[in-house]
């Protein structure tokens, strides 16, 4: 047979040969809907949470469809949505020199502080 | 629109290699990649192409069960189908929006599937001839799924992995629902039984070809597991799933349609006969049972409901806030 298949998609073997494209095209379709990026809060008491995105005309569509998508089963009480275009991230990669100064800055942590064993609550 | 895409060095720059070392040593420490850092383009390029038919699979896999969505014996079990199959449109669109974290766009991933330029998974080209072949998917198929896709939470890309817990939680219900179904129908009449036994004859076979082709015809495994985008081989992942299935056929009280079934009492597993792999390449080369029917229904939904997005769009545009 020949080898080009695979299953690493998880849900059964495909193929990988040459013929199959894997790049995106340049020419990408313009009919998508805008991409929003969904935050949905657990439970009372914790912060949203990222969980994905999804594609909506609109922002009060964006928020009908995170909870058909992201909260069928009471995975929350709370939804956020904001155009993923509208995020300012910190930069391309997460270990740049912008988190570089919080390493020099140790006396920010308590254990920086050496405190007797006898002093109680503390 | 399409996901943000980040600047990255061309490639053969200065620092490339300086990038490599820096991925392959998150690599090696079993942490995660994540969709703003460097990443080589043979690993973007594996994993736009394993998470989209990853994708199409769940997409595509709604069809054989849709179809007997109005032919459900009682509402409790019309209740279930629907929630299964509204579940596999769920992960086909957890697995687009990993894909478009690499840079791919969903609309473009579509056209690809819907001109053949993209595949998914062979499973899904055979019909649904029974309503026992209901049970008999969520009990094979999506067990087969779950044994490929538990450890792809371990995945060594961070929205990939994310997209396959969330999968894996909600598979295990697809599972146990099509098992239930199945003792229910066993515990019937001779007829559903035979119906039962019948479904299992035809879905076995494919359903282990579903982890693909043996390992010694596998060539991207090895590059895979080095990414730590795959964390077992085919043979492995196929071996696991017969050892769990069999006895789950037996309490069923139904025969695998394998004469050389055995288990080997010196490893405790099961040995299973050779599988017809012309039959798993013909059906993926697009001469399965199914095939053209799968892709022109998957058309006809973009194509028949193109009005609502437009509609959608017109509205939002005018009740845009300038």
């Amino acid at each position: 047979m020949s080898t080009d298949l695979t299953a690493e998609g998880g849900h059964g073997a495909v193929p990988t040969g040459p013929e199959v494209p894997t790049a995106p095209s340049p020419s990408v379709s313009r009919r998508d809907w805008p991409l929003y990026e969904v935050f949905v809060r657990g439970k009372r008491g914790l912060n949203h949470v990222h969980v994905g995105s999804l594609h909506a005309p609109d922002d009060e569509m964006a928020v009908h469809a995170a909870r058909d998508l992201y909260t069928r089963r009471n995975e929350g009480v709370s939804i956020w949505v904001v155009k993923a275009a509208d995020i300012t991230a910190s930069s391309p990669d997460e270990k740049d020199p912008m988190f570089a100064p919080s390493g020099d800055k140790v006396y920010r942590h308590p254990t920086f502080y050496e405190i007797p064993e006898n002093v109680p609550h503390m | 629109m399409s996901a943000p895409t980040l600047d990255r060095p061309a490639a053969g720059s200065p620092d490339e290699a300086a990038l490599q070392r820096q991925f392959e040593a998150t690599i090696a420490a079993d942490h995660r990649i994540e969709p703003r850092d460097w990443m080589p383009e043979g690993y973007r390029r594996t994993l736009v192409r394993q998470i989209a038919q990853h994708a199409h699979s769940e997409i595509i896999g709604m069809q054989p069960e849709g179809d007997w969505l109005l032919a459900a014996p009682s509402l409790r079990r019309k209740a279930v189908l629907l929630a299964k199959v509204q579940d596999e449109a769920g992960h086909g669109m957890y697995l687009y929006s990993a894909a478009e974290t690499l840079g791919a766009d969903r609309a473009d991933l579509t056209d690809k599937l819907i001109e053949r330029r993209q595949k998914y998974s062979s499973i899904f080209n055979y019909p649904t001839l029974t309503y026992a072949d209901v049970g008999v998917i969520g009990w094979l198929v999506d067990g087969a799924a779950i044994c490929n896709q538990v450890p792809l939470c371990r995945s060594s890309y961070g929205p990939y992995a994310r997209a396959m817990i969330r999968v894996c939680k909600e598979e295990s219900f697809h599972q146990r629902q099509g098992y239930e179904l199945l003792m229910t129908m066993m515990r019937g009449t001779p007829e559903q039984r035979a119906m039962v036994q019948d479904a299992v004859d035809r879905w076995w076979w494919p359903s282990l070809m579903m982890f693909g082709p043996p390992d010694d015809d596998s060539p991207n495994t090895a590059q895979s597991m080095a990414w730590g985008i795959k964390r077992h081989t085919n043979d492995e992942l196929r071996q696991r799933f017969v050892d769990m299935t069999v006895p789950q056929a037996q309490v069923l009280g139904v025969t695998l349609p394998d004469p050389d079934l055995a288990l080997d009492e010196s490893t405790g597993r099961w040995r299973f006969g050779a599988i017809d792999w012309s039959e798993l390449q013909r059906v993926i080369s697009g001469d399965g049972p199914c095939n053209d029917e799968r892709i022109a229904r998957r058309r006809a939904a973009r194509d028949d409901n193109a009005w609502v997005t437009e509609a959608a769009t017109a509205y939002a545009e005018k009740h845009r806030v300038h």
